[in-house]
Formats: structure tokens, C-alpha cells, sequence
């Protein structure tokens, strides 16, 4: 097992390492000119050229890459262009933020997707089958916007459920600890925002769980059918096994396998998808902050926020790897 | 051959097989689903094609005086937008960019991933290894992503949205058509045909290939629902055509957001029509699936 997981740690350097070439050369390709984007309206020839000297760009392109990935293996994601702080810092103040919108979709997208697809799969012949196939392929169609938006309309503006949008009512301040909206309003032991908090995560969390529930929804249906045909299956009933615990001892223990591999894949989808619903939803989150840079031309930014996004979608390609390795021993021998 | 199929025991007599793609048609023209997507299709293409003979509007000028007229006004079915545009006008029009985009970027996103696919699937060793190595680091950065830093970088346009959203399935489209080959490398009639002297072409492009062409095909139809919401997407995070006025869904979208309380239909038609595409794609993608490898039917 340990060589297996070494192996996979070992092949994903090479990934990351194209991936620091890729975003490196993408940044330096990019229309514009970070000192006169830093400068703004005061951007003269000469102080561009003072700027372009202080931020090393004025060197050969080879000489800027090798500093930057020198400073990328001390942990230094460089500044931003527009506020002149470390990228990590605000990287680090945003990121809870999508992360607790990514977990909450991702509960959301397991906790109804996976008894949707059993249910399902236990009703093949039934118009059951069909409502739910139905349900999964309005998931995979609706645009996480469209649905946002809807949302937005019929929960918060029609029916005063929920609020619209945002991580909490302006009006309350809480102290940033954790940065987890859910977690610091905790820590301040104000219960009341821990609900305003809870309130505001639902519409987001279901506009961006929407996909995941579809796909995990399909999978999980899927792979409870297959299992469902074989021989051992049909020994557990025929020995008058009761349904509920051919279900749950004999079904479930061999589908997981897929669905756990395909709810790992769901979260390089998630931390996209977080882009267009911290968008919609006003989220303060990473996502948001990738999109504004993109705008603002704030090119480091841009450059570490997607080389920690795809770090973050190696990592847990890799755990689920190794999961699946640890679960289904032929996988470490291939 | 004849087809005079010997009846099996107790059976219906075994139909003869009239080849992958005629059968596949046939049982196409069998699933219900299928057959529902197509009609969306049909009906997504004619808006696209017949936008100017259906409306008498323009997508781009209006009139302010006319703006925000609820739906089923006279002469105006979906109502206006914030401009006095006719609403049902724009949507048509903006089918002719959603088709025209999502239908290119799936074509540029199978030249580029399909000629990186069968390469890699067709030399393996170390040519797949770097090869795939790169499709890795494509597939490392988030979809969107990639998308929104492609059209950052070479500036607003169609073409320019057309191959960030053909980049993104680029790699996916490598990846299954590289498996596909290398399943059919040690095929049976691959190595027949490779013993009696056949050159690597043509063991690529006459018995390779159009074996490995299924998956791709049903991938792609697949990826053509995904382009239509990734150029909205696009439109709604403001990276989609330079200019303003045109009638595109996502842009549609953006524009209406702060008029959600006054005029929320101009939010549910374009993603009305965003979603009923996506959904006839979808559907017949899944069709072809099933179509294609009779086994997945269940």
C-alpha cells in the first residue's frame, strides 16, 4: 500500500510542475502590463519602467520563471498587483469560504443523490424510476446560474424563506477566526447567526449541488442495478435473506465502490462550479476572487489562485485514489 | 450472406444484423427519450435558422419606450426587455450563437483532443506518456476556469469563446479516444491486420479508428449540452460577445439580474431555452449510448 501511495504522489509532480509552465507562460501571454495595471491612472513610461524593474519583469522570461517557481517551492505565491498583499493572505481569508459552500453542496449532492438512486434502482419498473431519471437529468441541464437565479426569485423574493444572497446579514458582525461563516459565529456563541449563517448557505449549497446530486443520483442507480444481477445476490434472497438486509449487507457493501470514486470526481467540478454561484450569490469565496482578478488583470493572483485549485484537485484525486486502492486491493497491483 | 437467420429454440426467429450503424439508427428511432431530445434539437436548430422569418423585430434595437412590457402584450408574446427589445426575438437570435458556439468549440475540441487522443492511443510508450501527462495538466484546472483565463487572455470575441470552451473538452475527448485505442491495440483483427503487413495508418485510420469512433461520438453530443451552458456561463460572468447588445443567453441573463423583483421573466426565458436545449442534447446523447452498445439498456 505504502509504494502504491508513493507512486501516486510521485506522478502527480510532474502535473503540477507543467501546470506552474502553463500558468507561468498563459500569465506573461496575457494582454496588459501588471506595472501599469498596479499604477493605474498614474502610469507614466517611466514609472511602468520602475515598477516592470521592481517586479522583476524587465528580465528574460526563463530568469522570471525560475525565480517564481523558487518562490513557489518556499511557499511564496507572490503579491497582488492591486492591493500589494501576499496572495496567500487573501487566498487563506477566502478560501473557508468555498470550502464550507463546496461541503455543503457536497452533503447536499450525497445526502439526497445516494438514497434517490437506491430508491430508484429498486423501483426499475415503476413510474418511481422515471420521476428520478427525470430529476437527474434536469440536474445535469440546468445551468447552476439559471437555477441560482430561480431560486433566488421563487424562495427569497416570492416566498421570504431565505435570504438572497451573501454569508450573513450585514447587519451582524461577528470576529473572523476560522473564516467558516458556520464555525466562527459558533466560536462568538451567537446561535441566532449560526442560523442566519445556515440560511444563507442553503440556496448557494443547492444551486452548486445540483450536477453532483444528478451524476451521484445516475452512479448510484446504476451501480445498484449491476450488482443486483449477480449470482451472490440472488443466493442472499434465495436463502430468505429479507430485502432490507440483502440491501444493506449484500447491494450496497459492493455498488459503493463506483460511487465513492465518482463523488471524489465531483469535487474538481465543485470548486468550478463555486466560480459562477459565489457569482450569483454574492458569495465571498474564492471563486469570486478568481473571476475579479481575471477582470482587474492581476496576473499573480490569477497565476497561484489556479495553480492552489488544481493542487487542491490533485490532492483529492489522489485520496480518492488511494481510498479506492485501499478498498479494492486488484487496484494496487495493476 | 442471405438473411435466412435459423429460428433459436422457442424464440422469435434472430433478426440479421444490417451492420453497428443501422442498427444503432434503428433502435435511435426506438427510444422514446431519444426521439424527445431530437425534437428539442429540431426545434433549437429551426429557431436558430428561421430567427429572422419568425420575428419581425430587431435583437438589437429598441425602442425605451417599449421596455419591460409584461409577456402577452400585443405583438409582444415574451414581453420586452430593459431596452423595449422584443424578448421572444432575442431568444431566437441568441439560439444562433448558442448553436454556432457550442457546435464549433465541440468540433475544435475533437480536432485538438481527438489528434492528441490518437496519437497517444495509437503509439502508447512514451509518446502516451508525455502526451497524457499534458492532458493531466489541462484536466487539473478547473473547466470554467480554463475557460474564463482563455477568453481573459485572447480578449472578448466568438472565436475566442470557441476554443476556451473547446479546450475544455479537448482533454476529455483525448482521454476516451487514447482508452478506446489502446483496448483495440491487441484486438484480434488489429493484430490480424497488423501481421499481414499493414502500415500503422493504415492500421490507425481503416481498423482502428472507426472501432474507437463510438464513445467519442456519444461524448460529444454529450459535450455539446455542457458547451451550450459553458458559453452562457461565459456571457454571465461577462466574457461573452464584446459587444453588449447581442443577443446571446447568458449575457441575456446578467443584464436582467437586477431586475429580478420587476421582471423576473427575463431570467426564466432565456434559461427556459438554455435548459430545453441542454436537455434535448443530453437526451439524445444518452439515446446514442444505449443505441450504440445495446448492453447499458436496462
Amino acid at each position: 500500500m505504502a509504494k502504491y501511495i508513493v507512486r501516486r504522489i510521485l506522478s502527480a509532480i510532474p502535473v503540477l510542475f507543467g501546470l506552474s509552465i502553463v500558468l507561468f507562460s498563459f500569465i506573461h501571454l496575457l494582454p496588459g502590463d501588471p506595472a501599469a495595471a498596479l499604477l493605474g491612472q498614474h502610469a507614466t513610461p517611466e514609472l511602468t519602467a520602475k515598477i516592470r524593474q521592481q517586479l522583476g519583469l524587465d528580465q528574460p522570461l526563463y530568469v522570471q520563471y525560475l525565480q517564481y517557481l523558487t518562490q513557489l517551492l518556499h511557499g511564496d505565491l507572490g503579491k497582488s498587483v492591486i492591493n500589494n498583499r501576499p496572495v496567500i493572505t487573501d487566498f487563506a481569508n477566502r478560501f473557508p469560504g468555498t470550502v464550507e459552500l463546496t461541503l455543503a453542496a457536497l452533503v447536499f449532492a450525497v445526502g439526497i443523490g445516494i438514497p434517490l438512486g437506491r430508491f430508484a434502482a429498486r423501483h426499475t419498473q415503476g413510474w418511481q424510476d422515471g420521476v428520478v431519471t427525470v430529476i437527474s437529468l434536469f440536474g445535469i441541464s440546468i445551468p447552476i446560474f439559471v437555477l441560482g437565479l430561480t431560486l433566488q426569485y421563487v424562495v427569497s423574493v416570492q416566498l421570504h424563506w431565505l435570504p438572497t444572497s451573501g454569508r450573513l446579514d450585514p447587519r451582524t458582525t461577528i470576529p473572523s477566526v476560522t473564516n467558516f461563516m458556520l464555525i466562527d459565529t459558533l466560536l462568538a456563541g451567537r446561535p441566532d447567526a449560526f442560523v442566519d449563517a445556515l440560511r444563507h448557505l442553503i440556496l448557494p449549497a443547492i444551486a452548486l449541488g445540483s450536477i453532483p446530486l444528478a451524476i451521484i443520483t445516475r452512479i448510484t442507480r446504476a451501480s445498484v442495478l449491476d450488482v443486483n444481477n449477480e449470482d451472490y445476490v440472488r443466493t442472499a434472497r434465495a436463502k430468505g435473506l429479507t430485502e432490507r438486509r440483502v440491501d444493506d449487507r449484500h447491494i450496497m457493501r459492493n455498488a459503493w465502490l463506483p460511487v465513492v470514486t465518482v463523488i471524489g470526481l465531483q469535487v474538481g467540478g465543485l470548486l468550478a462550479g463555486a466560480v459562477i454561484t459565489e457569482t450569483v450569490f454574492s458569495w465571498n469565496g474564492v471563486g469570486r476572487w478568481v473571476v475579479e482578478a481575471i477582470q482587474d488583470h492581476d496576473y499573480f493572483v490569477v497565476q497561484s489562485s489556479i495553480l492552489i485549485f488544481a493542487f487542491i484537485f490533485l490532492a483529492v484525486n489522489l485520496i480518492v485514489d488511494i481510498g479506492y486502492a485501499y478498498l479494492n486491493p486488484r487496484i494496487r497491483y495493476a | 450472406m442471405t438473411a435466412t437467420a435459423t429460428p433459436a429454440r422457442r424464440t422469435a426467429p434472430a433478426r440479421a444484423s444490417r451492420g453497428l450503424w443501422r442498427d444503432a439508427l434503428a433502435r435511435l428511432t426506438r427510444n422514446g427519450p431519444a426521439l424527445l431530445g431530437m425534437f428539442f434539437i429540431v426545434v433549437f436548430v429551426l429557431a436558430a435558422v428561421l430567427a429572422p422569418v419568425i420575428s419581425p423585430y430587431d435583437p438589437i434595437a429598441g425602442s425605451l419606450a417599449n421596455r419591460l412590457q409584461a409577456p402577452g402584450t400585443a405583438g409582444h408574446v415574451l414581453g420586452t426587455d430593459l431596452q423595449g427589445r422584443d424578448e421572444l426575438t432575442r431568444i431566437l437570435y441568441g439560439a444562433r450563437i448558442s448553436l454556432q458556439v457550442g457546435v464549433i468549440s465541440v468540433i475544435m475540441g475533437l480536432a485538438i483532443g481527438g489528434t492528441l487522443g490518437a496519437i497517444a492511443g495509437a503509439f502508447g510508450g512514451a509518446v502516451d506518456n508525455v502526451l497524457m501527462r499534458m492532458v493531466d495538466v489541462l484536466l487539473a484546472i478547473p473547466g470554467i476556469l480554463l475557460a474564463i483565463g482563455i477568453v481573459a487572455w485572447l480578449d472578448r470575441g466568438l472565436p475566442q469563446i470557441m476554443l476556451a470552451v473547446g479546450m475544455t473538452n479537448a482533454p476529455i475527448f483525448a482521454r476516451i479516444l487514447r482508452g478506446s485505442l489502446l483496448a483495440l491495440r491487441e484486438a484480434d483483427f488489429v493484430v490480424a491486420a497488423r501481421s499481414i503487413g499493414a502500415t500503422p495508418l493504415r492500421l490507425l485510420l481503416r481498423h482502428m479508428l472507426p472501432n474507437a469512433l463510438t464513445s467519442l461520438i456519444v461524448a460529444a453530443t454529450l459535450a455539446l449540452a455542457t458547451a451550450i451552458i459553458d458559453v452562457a456561463g461565459l456571457g454571465f460572468l461577462g466574457l461573452g460577445p464584446p459587444d453588449p447588445r447581442t443577443a446571446e443567453w447568458g449575457t441575456m441573463l446578467t443584464d436582467s439580474t437586477k431586475y429580478l423583483r420587476e421582471a423576473p421573466y427575463l431570467i426564466f426565458f432565456p434559461g427556459i431555452a438554455i435548459v430545453i436545449s441542454a436537455i434535448g442534447f443530453n437526451l439524445l446523447g444518452d439515446g446514442l449510448r444505449e443505441s450504440l452498445d445495446p448492453r447499458l439498456r436496462r
